[in-house]
Order: C-alpha cells, then structure tokens, then sequence
C-alpha cells in the first residue's frame, strides 16, 4: 500500500502564565476576574468593622475614622465602580445559565436580565430603608 | 449597480506551513494571490492550491458552512474559511491552523482527542422508554423541540476549542461542543440518557474545569451558544448535588 505515512504532529504550547495576552476577548475575561479581588477586599474590610462594632464604640469610632482617609475613600470609590461593572456584566450573561420558556417559545434575554436588575434596585432600596438612610 | 463585488484585489496570505517529514517547526509561507473581492478565504486558497503550490494541505468540502472542516485561525480569529469573506478583511491575512490542536500538517490539524471527546458524552437519543417500532413513534411537540434545537446546530468545526483558553490549558477540559450536545440530548424531551452522560460532563474535566470566559460563544458560526449550554448545565448539576445531599439528609 505504497510508503508508509510520517505522522509527527506539532503541538504549540500556550504560554501558562500569559495566554491572556493572546486575545483582547481574554484581556476582558482577566480583567472581570481581577475586579472580584476587590469585592474580596471590601468583603474583608466589613468583616473587620463588625469586629470593631463587638469591641465597644470607641473601637467602632476609630474604624470609622479609618475608612475617612484619602486612601481609604479612594480604595472604596475604586471597589464600587469594580463591583458595579462585575454586577452589569454578570446580570448581562445571566440570562445564558437560565433559559425561560414561555408556552411555546424561548423568553428573550432581555427578560431573565431585566428582572435581575429590577430585583437589585428592589433589594438596594429595601437594604438603604433598613439603614435608615431615608 | 455601483459596488465592487467582482473587483480584483491581490491578496497577501502569509500561511503557517509544516512538513513533518523535513521541518523541525512550523514557519510562515508568504504568497501573493489575485482574488475577487466578493471570494471567501477558501476562494483565496483553493486558487493558491490550483495555480501557485499544489503542496499546500488544508481540510474543507461544502464551501458552504455546514461541514465544518474548514476552521482555521484567519488573522488570530477561529474562523470557517468559506464563512471568511475577504470584503472584510485588509490586503494582507494570516492564515494558521486552529489554535490548541496538534498540527498534521501545514493547516491540517489532529482531531481526534475531540472525536473521542464527542464518543465520551454519548451524543445520540439513548431512549427513556424503550419502545418497539410497531409501538408508533416518539412524539416531540415543537415547544419541547425548541427546548434543545439551537444546541443541535453544532457542526463540529471545533473553532470553539480553538478559543477556549482553558482548553489550551488544560487539554483534558472535555470542551465546548461536546458538553453542548451532551446538553442537547440531556433536554431532549426523548431522551432519558442523562444520567449516563452526568458522569462524564458534571465532572472536573466536564463543566467545571469551565470558568465562563464565553469566548466558544463568540465564535461559533451557527451561533450555537455553548458557553450557555455549560453554565445550564452547571445548575441543572448544582441542583442534582442539593437534592441528593438534602434527601439522604430528609431520609435519616
Ligand atoms: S459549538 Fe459552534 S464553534 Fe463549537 S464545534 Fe459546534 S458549531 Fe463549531
Ligand atoms: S468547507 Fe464546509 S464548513 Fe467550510
């Protein structure tokens, strides 16, 4: 069955640590990712107030004094923005993980992720209300 | 009518070429090649093949996007080459194989630890009720047909492999395709296989090796949305995982 075939497959290796620099689309996946450290470290900082809280209110005066530095505010102005952009764009993918069918056809996108929004704003107001911020 | 649909454009295709009986690694060919503007890539190559280097390998045959055997990396973008029109693109386009598989040759790359991915998560209707032909067929309203019909127009051109960066990372990641028609048959009103199919897709080599870049979505031409397919299939997993830890704890 006339010569013999020469396989010798060429695999490319994909550079471990910055594959993410391949593809703008893999750019914008890192960066999503890197804004949850933020969220993380907001998390860790109203952990720390709670304990503060328990410790009597002098404690709880000096945490707030705290959060009122320059660095502070900056650090909680940067953590917002980042934890509005992660939560646009989850709710704006929601949709994918929860298909909706009503009847006979698929309920568009725009449905799963508008009741989420609405859902947010609702909790928001209950949570700001409850703070007595109103 | 005023456009250029049938103007002539000469195309520089800069392609990634190997040998694996002379080259030690793949290098770039560079050929000048007079096409039509309204031509796709697979035009542009198939003239290259024709008149320029009868050498050059690559797959394809329906030149109309439904084989789908003819992906390759078209200026760093998964692409089918006869969906790739060169209207869109500039006078120079570099034409690789798909990224993360082996290469066979020049554009010609290694498919089979997908094909044996596809085998893995059983893709056909494995029937809930076994039935035997005298007994009528298996009836599907065309609300439950719905259901599962974007996910059945996957073509296997794989381009969602090639852009899936876990993937390339972690090559036993089960990938894209695969757990999308997994999920197909899973939500086939039809079907009563998914039990079977859970043990290889709600695993770590399965959805969660995932971490929902979506980049499969974005590519894939028949708009077959896989990245959805995963995260549904997540849930429907989580959900399994929460009923089986709650009953075994309301049966004590
Ligand atoms: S899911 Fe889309 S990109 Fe992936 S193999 Fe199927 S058709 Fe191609
Ligand atoms: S040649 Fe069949 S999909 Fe392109």
């Amino acid at each position: 069955m006339g010569e013999k075939m020469s396989r010798r497959p060429y695999v490319r290796e994909v550079p471990p640590t910055t594959w993410y620099f391949r593809m703008p689309r893999y750019m914008r996946y890192m960066v999503r990712e890197v804004t949850s450290i933020f969220i993380g470290i907001y998390t860790v900082i109203m952990l720390v107030g709670l304990m503060r809280l328990s410790e009597g209110p002098a404690q709880w005066q000096s945490f707030l004094d705290a959060l009122k530095s320059p660095g502070s505010v900056t650090f909680q102005v940067l953590a917002l923005l980042f934890a509005l952009y992660n939560s646009f764009t989850w709710f704006n993918v929601a949709p994918k993980a929860l298909p909706l069918q009503f009847g006979e056809d698929m309920a568009p996108d725009s449905v799963v992720a508008i009741g989420h929004y609405v859902v947010w704003v609702l909790l928001s107001i209950f949570i700001l209300f409850w703070a007595g911020v109103f | 009518m005023s456009d250029n649909r049938l103007a002539a454009r000469q195309i520089e295709l800069e392609v990634l070429r190997y040998n694996p009986e002379t080259d030690q690694e793949p290098k770039f060919q560079n050929y000048s090649v007079p096409c039509i503007n309204e031509w796709c890539v697979l035009d542009a190559l198939n003239y290259l093949k024709d008149n320029l280097d009868p050498t050059l390998a690559y797959r394809w045959s329906c030149h109309m996007q439904v084989c789908g055997s003819c992906g390759m990396m078209i200026n760093g973008e998964p692409k089918l080459a006869c969906k790739a029109m060169l209207r869109d693109y500039p006078d120079t386009i570099r034409i690789e194989p798909l990224n993360h598989f082996p290469i066979e040759r020049d554009l010609v790359t290694v498919a089979d630890d997908f094909i044996a991915k596809l085998k893995r998560v059983k893709p056909y209707i494995i029937p809930g009720e076994k039935r035997v032909p005298t007994e009528g067929e298996y009836k599907q309203t065309p609300a439950q047909l719905k259901r599962y019909r974007q996910f059945a127009m996957c073509i296997n051109c794989m381009l969602c492999y090639a852009a899936c960066p876990e993937y390339g990372l972690q090559p036993k990641f089960i990938g894209p395709a695969a757990i999308s028609l997994a999920h197909r048959y899973n939500i086939d009103s039809r079907d009563g296989g998914r039990d079977e199919r859970q043990e290889e897709i709600a695993t770590d080599e399965g959805v969660w090796e995932c971490t929902f870049v979506g980049a499969c979505s974005e590519v894939c031409p028949k708009h077959v949305d896989p990245a959805a397919a995963l995260q549904q299939v997540k849930a429907a997993s989580t959900v399994d995982w929460y009923l089986e830890h709650f009953m075994s704890w309301v049966k004590k």
